[in-house]
């Protein structure tokens, strides 16, 4: 059941990232050098309800709806989240694909974006091989 | 407002804003539903944990994420599937920008996004959405590294 609702939550958020026009590259790339100022509204909408339902869900409810409890996010500001935001920024910068559409992209049959994937897999790997190291 | 919409959107507002209301709607669901908060970026440290023994990766917070996240992944494909057979034109996406362009901007994405724990989904909706104003500070260095870098590839390569 639990898995059931994660399936949806995912179609929401692909289906969104589609219509959006998120998962196509250009649109991005075409934001960050200011030609097109869509990825804010797409951005404003999605916090704003994901606000609402961070704000409110755990008030009126005791627990989730399948039970269990409210995860929190939380985030710290060390060098790391800085580094980490720089790096990930130049990237998202380079190729206009960041983690979600790289993956939804694919239900668009749109292939290149294996390469965007592969990429995306192979970073997270050499961070994960990093932080394995004795420092 | 009407002169300034659509030098602002030129090709159109609509979709970008019921787009953005949609993941919204995808995030709050499963929060209330499962009270998983949903970035997207970790499916790919949690993933490794399946074939890799690496310390890092066999954190409890990524093996115990792992299968869900695999599953919301998957439902992300399904998703934009659904959007193409209904409102596409039959006729698969494709892109322009160049493979080495993906496989290095890519890899700076992975890196960067774990290193930082959280990407545009993570830090920009979950984030954001819960009021961290660390989320607030990756979000705005993000934005800035990625303009700096979009407008000087676009200036430098064809």
């Amino acid at each position: 059941m639990n898995m059931l609702a994660t399936l949806a939550a995912g179609v929401l958020f692909g289906f969104g990232l589609a219509l959006s026009t998120m998962v196509q590259p250009e649109v991005v790339l075409s934001f960050l050098r200011f030609q097109d100022f869509g990825l804010m509204l797409v951005m404003g909408g999605a916090v704003a309800v994901t606000l609402v339902a961070y704000k409110l869900a755990p008030r009126l409810m005791g627990q989730p709806l399948l039970g269990g409890y409210f995860h929190q996010h939380v985030s710290a500001w060390n060098r790391d989240t800085l580094w980490g935001a720089a790096i990930f920024g130049v990237g998202w910068g380079l190729c206009g694909v960041c983690p979600g559409p790289a993956i939804a992209g694919l239900g668009t049959g749109n292939w290149t974006l294996l390469w965007a994937l592969l990429g995306i897999a192979l970073g997270a790997l050499a961070q994960g091989w990093r932080a394995s190291r004795p420092s | 407002m009407e002169p300034v919409l659509p030098s602002l959107f030129p090709l159109g507002w609509q979709h970008y804003l019921l787009g953005g209301l949609l993941i919204g709607a995808g995030v709050a669901w499963l929060f209330v539903s499962t009270g998983l908060v949903g970035g997207m970026s970790s499916v790919f440290s949690s993933t490794w944990s399946y074939v890799l023994r690496l310390k890092y990766f066999q954190q409890p917070r990524y093996l115990d994420s792992r299968a869900w996240r695999l599953v919301y992944a998957l439902g992300l494909v399904l998703g934009a599937l659904l959007w193409w057979l209904w409102l596409g034109d039959g006729v698969a996406l494709s892109t322009e920008i160049p493979i080495w362009q993906m496989l290095a901007g890519g890899f700076l994405v992975g890196y960067g996004a774990r290193l930082g724990n959280g990407c545009t989904s993570g830090h920009g909706i979950c984030g954001l959405g819960s009021l961290q104003w660390p989320s607030l500070l990756a979000v705005l260095t993000f934005m800035g590294t990625a303009f700096i870098t979009a407008n000087v590839v676009a200036r430098w390569l064809p």
